[in-house]
């Protein structure tokens, strides 16, 4: 009894994995041959990037200002306090600001992707679709792709900003550093590896967030209630993660010199 | 007990004989995981007729009707649209065979981010027309046809269930398919609009020779479809024996399913004579 329900689990999850890298094989694949949808991905930017920017920009402020606080604390006794543009800046970019931008859109968005697919799906406008000729994969998941592929790295890139500024407000004002002090060391704090690593995880996340929203919508079962179900599922699924990538990608980058 | 098939009518046999059917289904069985939905299941509707599905609610219509899409595939049997085997072609192989179907789904199944208008034109912009002007005669024409012109900007969740069934048939057949699928499309609706449904699906079949699938409950609908032409002086329905001949009646078909199985199948004349106990209670 006990291992024919595991056997069953593992076999799911395993099919899953599977449904999951077909999802991303073909929903890459199908950017490259027409029909193309230039229009759903340009919506798609506008209520994924724009409509999360500002959710970001207040994420990436606050979480700069209280790493600045708590690191002042511990630098003050060292007397180390002028340390504090590089703390923030390389946290900011390196982990901070990927994982956290990555975190909030895959609440916003993974949950948004999910629930509009389940709810199309449910009601049977995906069969509406295939009926008059369209591949949901393409007019429905490929968008969403490009889309948070192209919005994600921005919208980290505006974070780490409004970290290090954060950062900057509470540096000068708690810890009375010079603007000029905490940027400079800010900016010479920052490698091109830092870079690298900081600007290489959001195209990761991006997959993620958007896959897994448009994996829970498309298999939603249950009517509407399972419309619930899938979005639930689809934002602590793409969360989890996003943070299991992001540990493996950052031991991959340490293993291979990048650090 | 099943009726055995009892020999068409003669014209419906001058029609169909000969000539490939335009829907067929072969022995088709599917099941979902350890549920027998379709068992064994045969059928063909010719050029220009009308089949009448009938059976109770989780009887497997409209399984059967997203089975001659293609949007499922059958465990067993075959599905042929047109003399073509549907089940080893691809979704992209389907496509060009499913332009020529139009369907109107069970709830209508309208694209909700979309406004009446675009839900129209959708069809006719994936077929890669361009030419706006074109596009907008045409969705005009189509919701005149189903005197809906008026909603051309609404957007579906404004729309109550008649005029959202009455767009779904103009998305459906504004690319003039040769093949309509009607899942229950006048179910739920008062017995006007119901008609003036009737009516639509009638001026389809009469006017432009459309092979029709209708499910449906009601059976008043079923027999208006059977018995009644379109007239295009009257507007309306007029009954085929008065019509004095002049038009042509078109051989409608009924389908009983029963738990899976094709439980009768057979003419108009044939199901209202029954003497089955179980078809009997179906036509009270
Ligand atoms: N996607 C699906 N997954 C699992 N079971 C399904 C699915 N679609 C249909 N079924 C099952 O198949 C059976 C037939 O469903 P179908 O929708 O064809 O019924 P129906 O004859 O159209 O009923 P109604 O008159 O209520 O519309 C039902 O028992 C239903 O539970
Ligand atoms: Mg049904």
């Amino acid at each position: 009894m006990f291992q024919v329900l595991f056997e069953r689990f593992v076999k799911g999850k395993v099919l899953a994995v599977q449904e999951f890298t077909d999802l991303l094989i073909n929903s890459v694949r199908h950017a490259f041959t027409r029909p193309r949808y230039l229009v759903d991905t340009l919506v798609q930017m506008d209520v994924i990037g724009f409509g999360s920017l500002a959710i970001v920009l207040l994420t990436g402020f606050f979480t700069g200002g209280v790493l600045a606080l708590q690191t002042y604390r511990t630098l003050s006794t060292f007397g180390e306090v002028g340390l504090l543009g590089q703390v923030v800046a390389l946290s900011m970019v390196r982990e901070l600001g990927p994982v956290l931008t990555a975190l909030m859109v895959a609440g916003r968005n993974s949950s948004g992707i999910a629930s509009e697919i389940g709810s199309m799906l449910v009601s049977e406008q995906i069969d509406a679709m295939r009926a008059l000729g369209t591949d949901p994969l393409r007019k429905l998941v490929t968008p969403r792709l490009y889309a948070t592929l192209v919005t994600l790295p921005l919208l980290t890139i505006l974070a780490d900003f409004c970290g290090m500024l954060g950062g900057a407000v509470v540096s000068t004002s708690t810890a009375h550093l010079s603007s000029a002090e905490y940027w400079t060391l800010a900016y010479q704090a920052l490698q091109f590896e830092d870079c690298f690593q900081g600007l290489t995880k959001p195209f990761f996340f991006a997959i993620i967030v958007a896959l897994v929203g448009c994996y829970f919508g498309l298999h939603t079962t249950g009517g509407t209630e399972g419309v619930g179900r899938s979005t639930t599922r689809a934002v602590v699924v793409a969360c989890v993660l996003i943070l299991v990538v992001d540990f493996f990608y950052t031991k991959f980058l340490i293993a291979t010199g990048f650090f | 007990m099943t009726l055995p098939e009892a020999e068409p009518p003669p014209r419906a046999r001058d029609r169909s004989e000969g000539q490939t059917a335009v829907v067929e289904l072969r022995h088709v069985s599917l099941a979902f995981e350890e549920k027998q939905v379709l068992n064994d299941v045969s059928f063909r509707v010719g050029a220009g007729e009308t089949l009448v599905l009938l059976g109770v609610t989780g009887s497997g219509k409209s399984v059967l009707l997203k089975l001659i899409l293609g949007l499922l595939k059958p465990d067993a049997g075959q599905v042929l649209v047109g003399g073509q085997d549907l089940a080893p072609l691809s979704e992209s192989q389907l496509y060009p065979i499913r332009q020529r179907m139009g369907i109107v789904f069970q709830e209508g199944a309208l694209f909700d981010s979309l406004s009446v208008y675009e839900n129209v034109a959708y069809r006719l912009r994936e077929e890669g027309l361009k030419d706006e002007a074109r596009i907008e005669r045409q969705v005009r024409e189509v919701l005149r046809f189903v005197e809906m012109e008026h909603a051309l900007e609404k957007m579906p969740a404004e729309l109550s269930g008649g005029m959202r069934r009455r767009v779904s048939i103009a998305r459906a057949i504004v690319n003039e398919p040769a093949i309509m699928l009607y899942d229950s499309p006048t179910a739920g609706l008062d017995p006007v609009t119901a008609h003036t449904i009737n009516i639509l699906i009638a001026k389809l079949r009469d006017v432009q020779n459309v092979s029709s699938l209708v499910v449906t409950q009601r059976l008043a609908d079923a027999y208006a479809l059977a018995h009644f032409t379109y007239s295009a002086e009257q507007q309306g329905l007029v009954a085929v024996a008065s019509d004095g001949g002049l038009g042509r009646r078109v051989p409608t078909h009924f389908l009983v399913l029963r738990d899976g199985t094709a439980y009768f199948s057979g003419s108009t004349d044939e199901l209202t004579s029954t003497p089955d106990p179980y078809l009997r209670k179906f036509l009270a």
